[in-house]
C-alpha cells in the first residue's frame, strides 16, 4: 500500500509536471478566494426602470424646474437692455456714408451720431457692449492666428512671433506686434454716449474703459514686453504694427499706461475670440451715480467714429446697453428652457402614472398570490 | 541549432526553409547518426548538426525585436493604422486641428497599453516554455560511460535517452531497448490524442533479441527516417546496420514526445526527432486568431461609423466651401489666408478642410473603443477565472480561459458538439448488473454504493464519525485481518473526501493501470450471485475430484461459472502487481514451455497438456512453475513497502495454503499440478482463505484497453474469480474453492467494430474442451445465438433468450453499456477444421484481414448465451443537468464521439441528449448511393409526419409502410450488421431488431403518447458520416440533422468531428462550441467558434488547443448560462453605449460647424477632445462592462432561456446601433443649443462657452450609462465620482497651470471663472435632463409595459429569495405566467417581448442569415414555456377549451398571421369546446394536442377524436411524468381571473407558445415547402403558400405535442409567427 502511494505521489509529481507545459502559466493558484468583489457580488443597488418607480422623479424634476423656469424668467424680465445698430446699412442711416466709405486703411476718421431715447432709466451699472453680427471670430484658422508668448511679453516672441501668425506675422521684414489675424482685425470703432437734456444740452456720458477685461486675462496672460517699463516706445521697439491698425499697439492709450500696449482692455477683450457668429463684447461700463439712474430715461445720441467695415462680408455692428443680474445679460432663454422641460417632466409624469395605474398595479397584485 | 521557431503561425514557413535547406543536403529523409561517434567534433562534423534541438520556444518576442515586432503586428489592426494616420495628418499644417504632438498622445497610449499586455502574455509563454526546457532527462554520456541527468533543452537529436517508468518522453524517440522482457515500452499517449489506454511500443526489430542491456557506446548503426511531419500515426524508415543490414522502423517502435512511459521500468532510445521538429510540437498549432460575433457585428458598426464620419465630414466641406464662396472676391477680415498670404480658392479649402475634419471628428471612430473592449474582456476573463463554482477542488484547477478576445460568444452560442468520452462520461466504466442464463441479478448492494459515492460526492460530508467499515465490506471481508482495516481505511477516506475526489486522487495512485478507478474495483457482489458462484465453484470442485463429468452441475451453476470465466478470460486485460509496478507479472519463467505447447498446437494437437496429470514431465514442469512462482510471489511482496500487516497477511496466507496443500495431497492425491491448482483448500475453514486470496489478488492492477474490459474484470473479480496473470497463450484464473486454473489460451480474435464482439478460444483446464467465450455487443450477440431446439432444453433456452433480451432492454435504458457474454463448445474436429482455415488465413498475403475476419467469422456462431451484462459509463457529476439546463438555454447539442455506436447512444440515453420515447433514425451506410438514399428516406420520413394525411391512422401507416418499403429496398446498401434504417425507439439493442419490429416498436410507442414522432434523434456512423459530409450531400444530412432534436456521430475521426463542426457553422450560419477533452477533439475545437477543452486526466492536448478549458463538463453550464450571458450582455451594452458616446460627443463639435463657417473649429478644447475618451469617460463604462450584471447569476441558471436574449443578439441588434445613434444626435443637439441659446449673443468666448459644453457631455454621458447601468456597486458610484472629480481637477490644474500654453485655445482660468457663474451650474442641470429625458421615458414605459425577458428576470431577482424560489418552482417552466405577473400588460409576455417587435427575434434573424435555417431550430427544441405549458394540458384539471382564442391573439403585436395560422385556427374553432370559457390557460392546449395527434398519428395510437375525452380528465396522452402539470394546475390567479379578454389574450399566448415553436424545427418546413412546390406546377405561388400553410400548420399542430414533452422548452421566445417563418422557411430553403 504505502509503496504504492509513494509512487504514486511521485507520479503525480510527474503528472503535474506534465501538465504544466502544456498550459501556459501552469496553474498555482489554489482556490479561488470567496470574496464579493471576485464573486461577483459585490452590494449592488439594482434600480428597475418602470412606470412606478420612476415616475415620482419625473414629478419632482417638473416640481422643481417650473419654479426655477420661473424665477429666471422673472429675472431676465428685469433686465433693462437697449440695443441699436448703427452699421448703416439703411440710407437714412446716419452712418450710411461712412458704412460706404469704409476702408481698414483709411486715414480720415469718419464720425457719425445716431440718436436714441431710452423709455426707461437704467439703474445700477450699465454696461456697455458693442455687438457684431456675421463676424467669424470663431473660424478655425482665425482662432489660431496669435502668439500668446508675445502677448505675455516675452522678448523673444516680439521679435520673432509664432508661425501660427502668418500671414500676419511680420511686415516688411519687421515682427507685426501683436502678430496674428486676431489682432490685425482689432474692432477700432470709437462709440461715445452723450445725453441730450431736454434743455438740449448734451453732456457726454463718462464711460469707464477699464475692467471690462477678465482680470486674469489683464495681469497675467497680457503683459507689456520690458514689464512695467513705462516706456512702451521703446519696448516695442523693432516691431511693427498690425496691418490694418493706424497706430501702433504701444499708443492704444496713450494716456493711461496701465492700459496700453498689450494690457489695453480693449485689445484684450477683442482677443478673447467669441463662440458664435453673432457676439457682443463689453466695451465700456457706465458706473452709477448715487442719486439718479445711471442712464435716465430721454434722448442720447451715440457718437461713432465709423472705423471698422463689416458691409464686405454682411456684417452687423451694434451698440447695446444693459444692466445685468446675477445670471448675466438679458436672456429669456432657460427660464423659458426650465418651465418647458418641467412642464414636459409633469406631463410624461401623469402619463407614467397612468400606465401605472394601468398596468403596474397589476402585476404587483400579481405578485401576491405566489 | 540557435534556429529560432518562434511563435507558432511562424513556426511553419521556417521549418519549410529549414526543410528545403536541409533537402538539399540530405534529399528527403532525414538521416540520424549516434551523437556519441561524433561528441568529440564540434559543430561541424557531427551529421546532425542541421537538426532542431530539443529546446522549445514558443514566444514571439525577443528583448530586441520586442518593439518593432510588436508594433508590426498592431499595425495590421486597421484601426491602429486608422489612428497614427490621423495622428500624422496633424503633422501637415494646412489641415492640422490639433497640436501634432497632443493628438499622438491617444494612439500611443494605445500602442502601448496593447505592447503591454502582449508582451505580458509572452513572459508568460517564455515561462512556460521554460520550465519545459529545463524538465530533466537521462541522456548518454559517452565521456562518462553512463547516463546523466540533462535538460530537456539540451538534448539533440542523435542522443541516446534513458527513460524511466512514468516519465515523460522528451523527444520522438526510436526505441531501442525495454526492460520490458516482451522488449515492449508501454506508453500512455493521452497528451497527444487523449486515449488512457495503454499503448505498446516493441523495440526494433534489430535490438529484440538483445539479451544483455543495451550498449549505446556499441552502437553503430545509421537510422534514416522520414523528414519530420506531422502525422501522429505514421512512421517509416530503416536502420542500416555496419553489415548493411537494413530493417525497417515503424510507428510502433516510435516514442512520441509528451506521452507517458508506463509499466515499462526502463527504456532506452535515440532521439530522432527533437524540439519543434517533433510530431507533437508539430501538431501543436497555437490557437488561432478568433474574432467573436459581437466583435464582427461591432466591425460592421465602426464601418458606418466611418461612412457618417466621411459623411459629416464631406458636409462640412462642401459647407466650408460654399460659405468661402459667399464672399467672393471679399476675404473677410476673420478669413485668414494661407501662411503665405495666398488666399485659398473655395474648392481648395474644402478639400483641406474635408482632411481637418477627419481629424476632428476621429473620436467619432472610437479609438479607446478597442482598448477598452480588451481591458474588459481581461477583467471578464479574470472573473471567470476567479468564479468559485468553476473551480474543481479535487485537481485543484480553475478554468482557464486562453482565448481572451472571445468571452462575450459564450453567450451567443447556439449549437455544442461534444465529445462523449471523458467529456459527458469520467471515462471509468462501473460494473452495475448482469443476467445469467436468463436471471437477473440486480446488484442492488453495489447501487447503492454507487449511489453513495454519488451522495457523498455531492454533500461533502465530514464522515470521521462513521467512517468505520461499511457493512458491505463487512460482508466480503468478515475475518479480522490487517488488510481489512486498511481496506476500510481507504473507505473511509472514500467517505470522507468525497468519493469523487477521492476516487480521482485514487486514480491517480494507480495511474500506471490504466482504468481502473476505484469504484471499478470496488464492486459489492450481489449476494444471490455470489452463493450460486460459491455453490457452483464446490460442486465443480467435487466433481473434478470425482471425475465425473461437469454435465451433472445444474446447467444454471454452470452457466454462471461460465459467465465468469469468460468475463475473466475474454479480454485482453494485462495484470501487474502494484507492488512493483514498473514491471509486470511475471509469474511463471515460461518462455520454453509456451512454445512448445504452441508447437503443439500448431500440429494441430490439441493435446491435454496444462490438464496434465497424464504427463509426468509436464506436471514436473508445472511444480517448478507453481515454485516459481512462489518464489516469485515473495520476492514480489517481500520488498514491497508494505506494510506489516500486509506482510502478515501474506504469512498467515502461505500458512493456510500449505495447510491446504497438505490437506488436499493427503485427500486425493492428486499429484502436484493439482496441488498447484489448488493452492487454495476447499476445506470448510479454508472458505476464508479465498478471501484472503482475493484480498491478495486485490493488489494485482488490472490494464486494460478499454475501461470497460477493466471494469469487467473487477466485477468477476469480486466474485472471487480474479484473473491473475495473463501470458500470451496462457491465462491464469483463480476460481473460489478450485484455486487457480490455466487457460490454455488457443486464439485470441481482437475486437473490431465491425464484428462488434472478441472472442477467446481456449481450452477449459477442467473439462479439456476447446471452449470459445465471445463478449460482444448485444446486437450482434443475440443473432449469433444457436437457434434453440423444440426439446424441453431448447425451451428453457428460448425462455433464457428472451428474459436475457428483456434485460438487455432493460439495462440499455437505463444507459447501461451492455454486453452479452457466450460462449461455444466446439468438439476438436471442429475445432481442427476451423484451425486449418484459420492458419491459411493467417498466413495468407493478400487479404489477410478480410480472411481472418472471415474466420473470425466462422468461429462465433451457434454460440450458448451465457449472460449478459450491464456497465455504467460513468457520467460526470451533473452531466444530464446540464445538458437539460443547455437545452433549456435553447442550444443545441450534438455528440461526435469516436466511440461504438451502442455506447454512445448508451450514454446519451444516460445523460438525457436522447430521450427514451424519443425516436432515433440511425444513418448506417456504406456507400456513397446508400448515404444519399438513406438521407433523402429520412428527409422523407421526417417530412411524412410532418405532412398530416386526412386520417391520422392511414397516414401513419403509409408512412410506416414506406418506410418500410424502403428499408427493405435499401437493405442492399446498407451496412449489414444494422438495419439500414432503423426507426425503432432504439436501444442498442434494439438497433438490431428488424424493420417490422421497428414498426411496432414505434406504434407501440405511438401508443404511449402523440409526442413521440416529433422528437427525433438522429445517430450516424463515421463510415455513413464520411459520405454524408460529401459535398453532394451536406445539404441534406444538415436538414436531417437540424430537425432532430438530438444527433450523435459515432465512430467519427477527428478530422469528421471538425468537418461537422465546419459544416454546421459555415452553413447554418450559427455559433459552434465544440468541447472535448482529447487530441481527437482538437481538430474540432479548433474549428468551432469557440472551443472548450476539458482539462480532466486525459492530457493537454485538447486544453492547448481550446479557448476555454474546464475542469468538468458541468461547468458549462454557468459558464455559458451565467457568464457568457454576463460577458455578452456587458459587453453589447458597453460596444453599444462606446458608440453612442462618440457620436454623441463628436456631433456637438458637427453641430458648431453651422456656426463657425464649416471652418473646422471646435469649441471644445482639444485637451478636453482627445483625452474625453480615454479619461474622463473611461473608468465608468469599464466598470459596467466588467461588473453589470443584468441578471443575477442564479436566476440565469434557474431561467436558462435568458440565455436566449443571447443567441439573439438581443442586446445588440443592428437597429440599435441606429437608434442608438439618433438617440446621440438628440443628446448633443440638446447639449448643444441648450448652451447655444443660453449664451446666444452674448460676450462670451469660445472656450468660456465650450468648456460648459463639455462638461454637459460628460455630465450626459455618465447619466446615460447610470440609466444602463443595471447594477450599482460602489465601484460603480466610485467610477462615475471619479471621473466627474478627474475633469474637474484636470479642468482645474490645467486651466491654471500656464497662461501663455496650449495654443489656441489658451484656456487659462477658464473653468475657475465658470466655477463662479451660475448659468454654468443652471445649465448643468437642465442639459442632461432634458438630454436623458427621452431614453428614461422609454426605459421606463418598456420596462412596464413590454420589458424583455431580461428585464422580467431581472425583477425575479429582486423579489426575496423565497418568493423568487416558489415562483421558479410553480412557474418553472411556464414563463408565461411569469411573464403575465411581472409585464403587467395583458398580452404581452415578458418572454415575448420579442414578439410584438416584428413577431419575433427568430423571424428578424432569418431574415438575416438567410441560409440560417437552424437559428430557430436550435432554440426551438428546446423551449420552456412551450414545455411547460404542453405538459400542462394533461393535467387533469386543465379541461379542454377553446383553442381559438389562442391562436388568435397569440402574437399581439403582430398582425402578421398569414394564412396558414388561420387555417388551423378555424380548424379548431370547428371544434365544440370552443365555446368554453377561456379562463383556464391551458385548457387551449389538450385540443391542439388532440389537433395533432389526430393528425400524425403514429400507427397504433387510438385515434381519441374527441376532446371531450379529455376535457373528462382521461387523459390517453398524458406523459409519464406529471410533475409538471402540478404548478400549472395551482396556478390560482388564472382561475380567479374573470373572463377578462386581456387575460384570455395572454392565455392564449402562453398556449400558443408550444405550437409556435414548431418554427424550431424548421426543417421542415422546407420540406413541406419543396414538396409544395413540387406540387404547385403551375400556380406555383399560391400552391407554394398552400402547401406552406398546410405544413405548417400540421408541423404546429405536430410540435405542440413534441414539444410538450420536451421537459424544457424555450418556444417561447420563438414563438414567432410560424406562418412567418414557414414562408421563409420556404423561400430560402427550397433550394436545398
Amino acid at each position: 500500500m504505502m509503496a504504492s502511494t509513494y509512487n504514486a505521489k511521485e507520479e503525480d509529481g510527474h503528472h503535474s509536471g506534465a501538465v504544466g507545459p502544456g498550459g501556459p502559466g501552469t496553474i498555482k493558484t489554489k482556490k479561488p478566494d470567496n470574496t464579493a468583489f471576485k464573486q461577483q457580488r459585490l452590494p449592488a443597488w439594482q434600480p428597475i426602470l418602470t412606470a412606478g418607480t420612476v415616475l415620482p422623479a419625473f414629478f419632482v424634476i417638473g416640481l422643481i424646474f417650473i419654479p426655477i423656469g420661473i424665477g429666471l424668467f422673472v429675472t431676465s424680465n428685469n433686465i433693462k437692455e437697449f440695443e441699436i445698430d448703427y452699421t448703416g446699412v439703411d440710407e437714412n442711416s446716419p452712418c450710411h456714408v461712412c458704412s460706404n466709405n469704409y476702408a481698414w486703411n483709411n486715414t480720415v476718421p469718419c464720425q457719425c451720431f445716431i440718436p436714441f431715447t431710452l423709455s426707461q432709466p437704467f439703474e445700477n451699472n450699465v454696461f456697455m457692449y458693442y455687438g457684431l453680427s456675421n463676424f467669424y471670430q470663431n473660424h478655425r484658422r482665425y482662432v489660431k492666428s496669435r502668439d500668446d508668448s508675445q502677448l505675455n511679453g516675452d522678448k523673444n516672441s516680439l521679435v520673432n512671433p509664432s508661425k501660427e501668425c502668418e500671414p500676419y506675422r511680420k511686415n516688411g521684414g519687421l515682427p507685426i506686434a501683436p502678430c496674428g489675424a486676431i489682432a490685425n482685425s482689432l474692432f477700432n470703432d470709437t462709440l461715445e454716449l452723450l445725453y441730450n437734456f431736454p434743455n438740449s444740452t448734451t453732456i457726454e456720458i463718462p464711460l469707464t474703459k477699464t475692467g471690462i477685461a477678465w482680470w486674469t486675462d489683464k495681469h497675467v496672460k497680457f503683459r507689456n514686453p520690458g514689464g512695467n517699463n513705462n516706456n512702451l516706445t521703446a519696448a516695442f521697439a523693432g516691431t511693427t504694427k498690425p496691418v490694418n491698425w493706424r497706430k501702433p499697439v504701444f499708443e492704444l492709450d496713450p494716456r493711461d499706461p496701465n492700459n496700453n500696449g498689450f494690457v489695453n482692455e480693449d485689445f484684450i477683450v477683442w482677443m478673447r475670440t467669441a463662440a458664435l457668429p453673432t457676439f457682443r463684447k463689453l466695451y465700456r461700463i457706465i458706473h452709477k451715480n448715487k442719486d439718479m439712474p445711471t442712464l435716465p430715461a430721454g434722448n442720447y445720441t451715440l457718437a461713432v467714429t465709423y472705423n471698422y467695415p463689416v458691409l464686405s462680408f454682411d456684417g452687423r455692428k451694434r451698440m447695446i446697453l444693459s444692466t445685468i443680474s446675477w445670471m448675466g445679460g438679458k436672456n429669456p432663454f432657460l427660464g423659458i428652457a426650465y418651465m418647458t422641460v418641467g412642464s414636459v417632466c409633469f406631463f410624461l409624469g401623469v402619463v407614467l402614472l397612468i400606465i401605472h395605474h394601468n398596468y403596474g398595479s397589476r402585476s404587483n397584485n400579481a405578485d401576491i398570490p405566489n | 541549432m540557435a534556429r529560432e521557431v518562434g511563435e507558432t503561425g511562424e513556426k511553419d514557413p521556417k521549418i519549410k526553409k529549414q526543410k528545403k535547406k536541409k533537402s538539399k543536403k540530405e534529399g528527403k529523409t532525414r538521416i540520424v547518426h549516434a551523437n556519441l561517434l561524433y561528441d568529440n567534433a564540434k559543430g561541424e562534423e557531427n551529421p546532425n548538426r542541421h537538426y532542431a534541438n530539443n529546446k522549445i520556444k514558443t514566444t514571439k518576442y525577443t528583448l530586441l525585436s520586442f518593439l518593432p515586432k510588436n508594433l508590426f503586428e498592431q499595425f495590421h489592426r486597421f484601426a491602429n493604422v486608422y489612428f497614427v494616420f490621423i495622428a500624422l495628418l496633424n503633422f501637415v499644417p494646412v489641415v492640422n486641428a490639433f497640436q501634432p504632438e497632443l493628438a499622438l498622445a491617444p494612439v500611443v497610449f494605445i500602442l502601448s497599453v496593447t505592447a503591454i499586455k502582449d508582451l505580458w502574455e509572452d513572459y508568460r509563454r517564455h515561462r512556460s516554455d521554460k520550465e519545459i526546457n529545463h524538465m530533466d532527462c537521462l541522456v548518454y554520456s559517452r565521456a562518462e560511460r553512463r547516463y546523466l541527468e540533462k535538460y530537456w533543452k539540451e538534448v539533440r537529436v542523435g542522443d541516446f535517452i534513458r527513460l524511466r517508468c512514468n516519465e515523460i518522453v522528451p523527444a520522438d524517440v526510436l526505441l531501442f531497448s525495454s526492460s520490458d522482457p516482451d522488449r515492449l515500452c508501454h506508453i500512455e499517449t493521452a497528451t497527444l490524442d487523449g486515449e488512457t489506454n495503454l499503448k505498446q511500443r516493441q523495440v526494433i526489430r534489430s535490438f529484440i533479441d538483445l539479451d544483455c542491456e543495451f550498449d549505446p557506446s556499441k552502437y553503430n548503426s545509421v537510422i534514416e527516417c522520414e523528414k519530420p511531419n506531422n502525422d501522429l500515426n505514421r512512421f517509416r524508415g530503416y536502420i542500416i546496420h555496419r553489415n548493411n543490414r537494413r530493417d525497417g522502423l515503424y510507428k510502433e517502435n516510435l516514442l512520441l514526445r509528451g506521452c507517458t512511459v508506463r509499466n515499462t521500468e526502463e527504456a532506452v532510445g535515440i532521439v530522432i526527432y527533437a524540439g519543434h521538429e517533433t510530431k507533437a510540437m508539430l501538431n501543436n498549432n497555437g490557437p488561432r486568431y478568433k474574432r467573436s460575433k459581437l466583435e464582427r457585428q461591432m466591425n460592421v458598426d465602426v464601418f458606418w461609423c466611418v461612412i457618417i464620419l466621411l459623411v459629416m465630414c464631406l458636409f462640412a466641406a462642401i459647407g466650408h466651401g460654399l460659405w468661402m464662396f459667399q464672399y467672393g472676391d471679399k476675404r473677410p477680415v476673420f478669413d485668414v489666408p494661407s501662411p503665405d498670404g495666398m488666399d485659398l480658392s473655395p474648392v481648395l479649402s474644402a478639400i483641406y478642410l474635408f482632411l481637418t475634419m477627419i481629424i476632428v471628428f476621429q473620436v467619432l471612430i472610437p479609438i479607446s473603443l478597442f482598448v477598452s473592449i480588451e481591458i474588459v474582456k481581461i477583467c471578464q476573463v479574470y472573473f471567470i477565472h476567479q468564479d468559485m463554482e468553476l473551480y474543481d477542488e479535487e485537481t485543484d484547477s480553475h478554468l482557464q480561459c486562453r482565448a481572451l478576445n472571445i468571452t462575450e460568444d459564450l453567450g451567443q452560442m447556439q449549437y455544442i458538439f461534444s465529445d462523449k468520452t471523458g467529456t459527458l462520461t469520467e471515462n471509468k466504466m462501473v460494473f452495475r448488473r448482469c443476467t445469467v442464463a436468463g436471471v437477473e441479478y440486480s446488484h442492488d448492494a453495489n447501487a447503492k454504493r454507487l449511489a453513495l459515492y454519488q451522495e457523498v460526492d455531492s454533500e461533502e460530508e465530514d464522515c470521521k464519525s462513521h467512517g468505520g467499515t461499511l457493512p458491505r465490506r463487512d460482508s466480503v471481508t468478515s475475518h479480522q485481518s490487517g488488510r481489512v482495516v486498511l481496506r476500510s481505511q481507504s473507505t473511509k477516506s472514500h467517505r470522507r473526501t468525497g468519493s469523487r475526489a477521492e476516487a480521482k486522487r485514487a486514480s491517480i495512485l494507480s495511474k500506471h493501470t490504466a482504468f481502473s478507478s476505484p469504484m471499478e474495483k470496488d464492486i459489492t457482489p450481489d449476494p444471490q450471485l455470489l452463493d450460486k458462484v460459491n455453490d457452483g465453484a464446490s460442486q465443480m470442485e467435487f466433481m473434478r475430484f470425482h471425475s465425473t463429468g461437469l454435465s451433472q452441475i445444474p446447467s444454471d451453476l454452470n452457466d454462471i461459472i461460465d459467465f465468469f470465466i469468460a468475463l475473466t478470460i475474454c479480454n485482453t486485460v494485462v495484470v501487474s502487481s502494484p507492488n512493483q509496478p514498473r514491471q509486470k507479472v511475471r509469474r511463471f519463467e515460461l518462455k520454453s514451455p509456451v512454445k512448445t505447447i504452441e508447437d503443439f498446437i500448431k500440429r494441430f494437437t490439441p493435446s491435454r497438456l496444462t490438464s496434465g496429470s497424464n504427463s509426468s514431465s509436464l506436471s514436473s514442469l508445472v511444480t517448478n512453475r507453481s515454485s516459481s512462482h512462489r518464489g516469485c510471489s515473495s520476492v514480489l511482496t517481500s520488498p514491497s513497502a508494505e506494510s506489516t500487516l500486509t506482510k502478515l497477511d501474506e504469512v498467515r496466507q502461505a500458512n493456510a495454503s500449505t495447510l491446504s496443500a497438505c490437506n488436499s495431497g493427503a485427500g486425493a492425491g492428486i499429484g502436484t499440478l493439482d496441488h498447484h491448482f489448488s493452492t487454495v483448500p476447499t476445506s470448510v475453514d479454508g472458505l476464508k482463505s479465498p478471501w484472503g486470496g482475493v484480498v491478495e489478488e486485490g493488489e494485482l492492477r488490472y490494464e486494460a484497453e478499454s475501461p470497460d474490459e477493466a471494469a469487467l474484470v473487477y466485477a468477476a473479480r469480486a466474485y472471487k474469480c480474479s484473473l491473475v496473470g495473463r501470458l500470451p497463450d496462457q491465462v491464469t484464473v483463480e476460481l473460489p474453492h478450485m484455486g487457480k486454473l490455466s487457460f490454455e489460451l488457443l486464439h485470441t480474435l481482437a475486437f473490431d467494430s465491425t464484428r462488434k464482439r472478441m472472442s477467446v478460444v481456449v481450452k477449459h483446464p477442467l473439462t479439456e474442451q476447446i471452449t470459445v467465450y465471445t463478449k460482444g455487443a448485444d446486437s450482434v450477440i443475440m443473432d449469433l445465438i444457436k437457434p434453440p431446439t423444440d426439446d424441453s432444453k431448447g425451451k428453457r433456452q428460448k425462455k433464457i433468450l428472451y428474459k436475457t433480451q428483456n434485460y438487455l432492454n432493460l439495462y440499455a435504458k437505463d444507459g447501461l453499456r451492455t454486453l452479452c457474454i457466450a460462449k461455444k463448445v466446439m468438439s476438436k474436429e471442429e475445432y481442427a477444421r476451423w484451425l486449418q482455415h484459420h492458419l491459411q488465413a493467417e498466413t495468407a498475403i493478400q487479404g489477410r484481414e478480410q480472411l481472418l475476419f472471415e474466420s473470425a467469422l466462422r468461429l462465433e456462431t451457434n454460440l450458448h448465451l451465457l449472460g449478459a451484462t450491464g456497465i455504467e459509463d460513468r457520467l460526470q457529476d451533473g452531466v444530464p443537468e446540464t445538458i437539460a439546463a443547455l437545452r433549456k438555454a435553447g442550444l443545441q447539442i450534438w455528440v461526435l464521439t469516436g466511440d461504438k455506436q451502442e455506447t454512445a447512444i448508451n450514454i446519451a440515453y444516460a445523460c438525457k441528449l436522447l430521450d427514451p420515447e424519443e425516436e432515433i433514425i440511425t444513418l448506417n451506410a456504406d456507400s456513397q448511393e446508400a448515404c444519399a438514399v438513406l438521407l433523402e428516406d429520412s428527409l422523407h420520413y421526417i417530412q411524412a409526419k410532418f405532412m398530416c394525411g386526412t386520417s391520422a391512422e392511414h397516414s401513419t401507416t403509409t408512412t410506416t409502410k414506406a418506410f418500410q418499403n424502403q428499408h427493405n429496398q435499401h437493405q442492399p446498401f446498407t451496412a449489414f450488421h444494422l438495419p439500414p434504417f432503423s426507426c425503432s425507439p432504439s436501444g442498442p439493442s434494439s438497433s438490431s431488431s428488424s424493420c417490422s419490429s421497428s414498426a411496432a416498436a414505434m406504434a407501440a410507442a405511438a401508443a404511449a403518447g402523440p409526442f413521440l414522432v416529433h422528437r427525433l434523434g438522429l445517430v450516424i456512423d463515421g463510415r455513413t458520416l464520411a459520405y454524408a459530409l460529401d459535398q453532394s450531400l451536406e445539404d441534406k444530412f444538415l436538414a436531417v440533422a437540424r430537425s432532430c432534436r438530438s444527433v450523435l456521430c459515432c465512430r467519427s475521426t477527428p478530422l469528421q468531428k471538425s468537418m461537422v463542426v465546419k459544416l454546421v457553422r459555415n452553413k447554418l450560419k450559427v455559433m459552434t462550441l465544440a468541447i472535448g477533452d482529447g487530441a481527437n477533439d482538437v481538430s474540432m475545437i479548433q474549428v468551432a467558434d469557440v472551443g472548450v477543452g476539458i482539462s480532466g486526466q486525459e492530457g493537454m492536448q485538447a486544453v492547448m488547443a481550446s479557448d476555454f478549458a474546464l475542469p468538468r463538463f458541468q461547468y458549462l453550464q454557468k459558464l455559458l448560462l451565467v457568464h457568457g450571458h454576463w460577458c455578452y450582455s456587458r459587453l453589447a451594452n458597453m460596444i453599444l453605449y462606446f458608440f453612442y458616446k462618440n457620436a454623441m460627443f463628436v456631433a456637438l463639435i458637427f453641430w458648431y460647424q453651422f456656426y463657425c463657417g464649416f471652418s473646422g473649429s471646435a469649441m471644445i478644447d482639444q485637451w478636453y477632445l482627445i483625452f474625453f475618451n480615454l479619461m474622463f469617460s473611461a473608468f465608468p463604462q469599464l466598470i459596467t462592462g466588467t461588473l453589470d450584471k443584468d441578471v443575477s447569476a442564479e436566476t440565469l441558471q434557474e431561467l436558462p432561456q435568458l440565455y436566449m436574449s443571447g443567441q439573439n443578439s438581443e442586446e445588440y441588434k443592428p437597429y440599435m446601433f441606429w437608434m442608438n445613434m439618433i438617440d446621440a444626435f438628440y443628446q448633443s443637439l440638446v447639449c448643444f443649443f441648450i448652451p447655444y441659446f443660453a449664451y446666444a449673443d452674448s460676450n462670451v468666448d469660445l472656450f468660456t462657452w465650450g468648456t460648459p459644453i463639455t462638461t454637459l457631455a460628460l455630465f450626459t454621458i455618465l447619466l446615460h450609462l447610470g440609466i444602463e447601468t443595471k447594477t450599482w456597486t460602489w465601484m460603480n458610484w466610485a467610477s462615475i465620482a471619479f471621473s466627474i472629480v478627474l475633469f474637474f481637477t484636470v479642468a482645474l490644474c490645467y486651466n491654471a497651470s500656464c497662461p501663455t500654453c496650449y495654443a489656441p485655445s489658451n484656456p487659462y482660468w477658464t473653468m475657475q471663472r465658470l466655477l463662479g457663474d451660475p448659468l454654468f451650474y443652471l445649465l448643468c442641470v437642465i442639459t442632461p435632463l432634458t438630454a436623458l429625458l427621452p431614453r428614461y421615458f422609454y426605459r421606463a414605459c418598456q420596462g412596464s409595459l413590454f420589458p424583455s425577458p431580461v428585464q422580467v428576470g431581472r425583477q425575479l431577482d429582486r423579489l426575496p429569495v423565497e418568493v423568487r424560489r416558489n415562483l421558479l418552482s410553480l412557474n418553472w417552466m411556464k414563463v408565461g405566467s411569469l411573464g403575465s405577473l411581472f409585464g403587467p400588460r395583458p398580452s404581452i409576455f415578458p418572454f415575448f417581448a420579442s414578439l410584438p417587435r416584428g413577431c419575433g427575434p427568430r423571424s428578424q434573424k432569418a431574415r438575416l442569415t438567410p441560409s440560417s435555417l437552424s437559428s430557430s431550430s436550435s432554440s426551438s427544441s428546446s423551449s420552456p414555456s412551450s414545455s411547460s405549458t404542453s405538459k400542462k394540458p394533461e393535467a387533469p384539471g386543465s379541461a379542454a377549451h377553446s383553442p381559438s382564442l389562442e391562436t388568435g391573439p397569440s402574437c399581439p403585436g403582430s398582425k402578421q398571421q398569414t394564412a396558414d395560422q388561420r387555417t388551423s385556427v378555424q380548424q379548431q374553432q370547428e371544434s365544440p369546446q370552443q365555446q368554453e370559457s377561456p379562463q383556464q390557460q391551458g385548457r387551449g392546449r389538450p385540443h391542439k394536442q388532440q389537433q395533432s395527434s389526430g393528425c400524425n398519428q403514429p400507427p397504433s395510437h387510438s385515434p381519441s377524436p374527441s376532446p371531450h375525452l379529455n376535457s373528462t380528465g382521461a387523459t390517453p396522452h398524458s406523459p409519464p411524468t406529471d410533475t409538471d402539470t402540478l404548478p400549472y394546475t395551482k396556478e390560482p390567479r388564472h382561475a380567479k381571473e374573470p373572463p377578462d379578454p386581456l387575460s384570455v389574450a395572454t392565455v392564449g399566448e402562453v398556449d400558443f407558445r408550444p405550437r409556435s415553436s414548431m418554427t424550431s424545427t424548421p426543417l421542415l418546413q422546407p420540406a413541406a415547402a419543396a414538396q409544395g412546390e413540387g406540387e404547385g406546377g403551375g400556380g406555383v405561388g399560391r400552391r407554394t403558400q398552400g402547401s406552406g400553410a398546410q405544413g405548417g400548420r400540421d408541423y404546429g399542430s405536430d410540435a405542440s405535442p413534441m414539444h410538450r414533452l420536451i421537459p424544457q422548452g424555450s418556444g417561447a421566445y420563438n414563438s414567432t409567427q410560424e406562418s412567418d417563418l414557414d414562408r421563409e422557411y420556404a423561400l430560402k430553403t427550397t433550394p436545398l
